[in-house]
């Protein structure tokens, strides 16, 4: 099954000259979120989810810009940036995949699905991006659908039961 | 069901009965299927009494710990003026399972009304649902759901027009595991890192931003409408004789049986039923383990397996725990050192670093076992893997650490045959070199 359309959706890959996120619309969209939370700070999460579906990833600007949007250090965010796995600190491929490869996929043939991946996205290696930009590539832990091995996560997509076979077939829908 | 495959006849259905049925999804769906009334009956009944049906219902916690829901309610402080919480943990990452992402996938409503109740049970006018970010599909569910739930009057500042404020916020994890232990998924939702908290003080006396706060599973707080609607008596008869485990459980069985998926069984049934219930194991293979409780819990052998009974007592007396339900089955195909290694790497990658035990222990258990995997092992090797054990259970924050040295505990305790073989060169590194 192939989930769309989530939260943050699409990962954006320009790396243009840093410019505010929080103007405009996106910085509505905070403040609207200010009212669930009794404090700025737990809206940091949320905050950089904006970040990363603004820009594709979160650059020391944008840990400044957030930091003063919410009343915290500039430390204090990256500290939180770097705590958590799918915030990028780097700029990644036009289309982000992680693989499942804990134990359940991993009885199931995971290593195999990730062999396929790297070959047909010409990545060579995990977590580096193909030369024409299209993909960055990693393995992922638990993807939490370990009866459905081995889980893919290709941007926003959640896609279930892959096989190396099926892995060119599927990467024709990522341009 | 055993989603995604038609129910099995052994299977009792109660939250998974409306698995792959679309219409359920929506609000309307979820009101022609008898939902939201559990909620109206509960916000004509007080807290008190919620709490007794609760506790008379023999509930408990679906997310690994198995603690009495009603009393975890009970402890609430009551009247003192303070802003109180509820949590619900959708953060599913514990590696065999997957039955909260089909039961947010399939049933929102159900959720939502199960979080209803017990904010209103416990005194809090806000539910703060946390959903680990991997989980794309089950967050637009979510954000579906709970946007219809307003619309309709069930959330908001009159639920039903009962009086109460139940406000509902829908929060993103990040990617990390440890967001899953209590603790650290309120340090997470308070925007820090997820670094476990130490206790006491517990959540029930200073939780989220410091308030009483009441975090249950999503599971737990699912069934809360049936026992509300058909009564605790009906919900503790569902149990095939031990008192202390009642009703239904979601088991996610994954791994080398014939049909993977999420099967509802009544507490007490025989692990080898269930395994039959999946098809049973593959062609021309036989079974050599099983981790059922989530990848934190000791491996069982086969021996343990066949008389194993499963509810909360049943698989400790076999040798592992229930945990979140999260069933790995393995057949003789596998290569136990492997995953054994493989889970030491996933605990290593999620620690969060801030025990010594932890930070060091899971990252040298990992290399331990890879240098084993990889011929070079040495003889002194598994004594090593065994105090490094001992010294990683009991002795952190939280139990990440314990969890990491449970699979390797068991499995050299029961499987002490194929380390063997690697350690006296009598099998193929499955590893060109240690890392």
């Amino acid at each position: 099954m192939t989930d769309k359309a989530a939260p943050g959706s699409m990962i954006h890959h320009e790396t243009a000259p840093h410019e505010p996120v929080f103007v405009g619309p996106v910085l509505a969209k905070l403040e609207q979120l200010f009212d669930k939370y009794p404090t700025k700070q737990a809206c940091l999460l949320p905050a950089l989810w904006m970040v990363q579906e603004a820009r594709g990833w979160i650059s020391e600007q944008s840990i400044a810009e957030t930091g003063q949007v919410l009343g915290l250090t500039p430390a204090f965010v990256k500290g939180v940036v770097t705590f958590y796995t799918m915030y990028h600190t780097h700029p990644v491929g036009r289309h982000f995949i992680q693989v499942c490869t804990t134990s359940p996929c991993n009885i199931c043939g995971a290593e195999d699905v990730v062999q396929s991946v790297l070959k047909e996205t010409g990545c060579g290696e995990l977590g580096t991006t193909s030369p024409d930009g299209r993909f960055t590539v990693i393995e992922v832990e638990c993807l939490g659908a370990c009866g459905f091995p081995t889980p893919l996560l290709i941007n926003d997509d959640f896609i279930e039961n892959v096989t190396p076979e099926r892995v060119p077939g599927l990467l024709q829908g990522y341009k | 069901m055993g989603y995604p495959h038609p129910s099995h006849p052994k299977e009792t259905v109660v939250l998974s009965k409306y698995f792959g049925d679309v219409a359920a999804r929506t609000f309307d769906g979820w009101v022609k299927r008898g939902g939201y009334e559990g909620l109206k009956k509960a916000l004509a009944m007080t807290p008190e009494a919620i709490i007794e049906e609760m506790k008379a219902s023999g509930l408990r916690g679906r997310g690994g710990a198995g603690f009495p829901t009603g009393l975890k309610w009970s402890f609430m402080p009551k009247g003192d003026g303070k802003p109180h919480y509820l949590i619900c943990n959708a953060d599913e990452s514990e590696p065999g399972t997957f039955k909260d992402r089909e039961i947010m996938r399939w049933t929102p409503h159900g959720l939502i009304e199960g979080c209803a109740i017990a904010a209103y049970a416990i005194g809090a006018e806000r539910c703060y649902i946390y959903i680990r970010g991997e989980f794309t599909e089950p967050w637009s569910v979510m954000t579906r759901a709970v946007e219809e739930a307003y619309a309709n009057g069930a959330l908001g500042a009159n639920s039903f027009g009962s009086g109460k404020r139940i406000d509902m916020v829908l929060h993103r994890g990040a990617g990390a595991y440890i967001c899953g232990e209590e603790t650290a998924m309120m340090n997470s939702l308070e925007g820090k890192r997820g670094n476990p908290r130490i206790k006491p003080p517990f959540p029930a006396q200073a939780g989220l931003f410091g308030m009483p706060t009441t975090i249950n599973n999503v599971e737990t707080l699912s069934v809360a409408p049936y026992i509300l609607m058909k009564g605790a008596a009906w919900y503790k008869a569902l149990c095939l004789g031990n008192p202390k485990s009642t009703g239904t459980k979601l088991i996610s069985v994954c791994g080398h049986v014939q049909r993977p998926g999420n099967y509802e069984i009544t507490m007490g049934t025989k692990m080898t039923d269930l395994i039959d219930m999946c098809g049973g194991m593959r062609p021309g293979r036989t079974l050599k383990a099983v981790i059922p409780g989530g990848s934190s819990v000791p491996i069982m052998n086969v021996q343990e397996v066949n008389g194993c009974i499963m509810d909360y007592e049943g698989i400790v007396a076999a040798g592992s725990m229930l945990g979140s339900g999260g069933m790995i089955v393995m057949d003789d195909s596998t290569d136990l050192v492997y995953q054994i290694m493989r889970l030491a790497k996933f605990y290593a990658h999620e620690s969060c670093a801030q025990c010594t035990q932890c930070r060091e222990g899971t990252a040298w258990t990992t290399r331990i076992l890879e240098r084993i995997l990889a011929g070079k092992g040495k003889p002194e090797d598994l004594e090593l893997l065994m105090d490094l054990a001992d010294n990683m259970t009991g002795k952190t924050i939280c139990v990440l650490s314990d969890s990491c040295a449970a699979p390797v505990v068991s499995g050299i305790q029961k499987f002490r045959g194929e380390f063997d073989a690697y350690l006296n060169k009598l099998r193929v590194p499955a590893m060109a070199e240690a890392r």
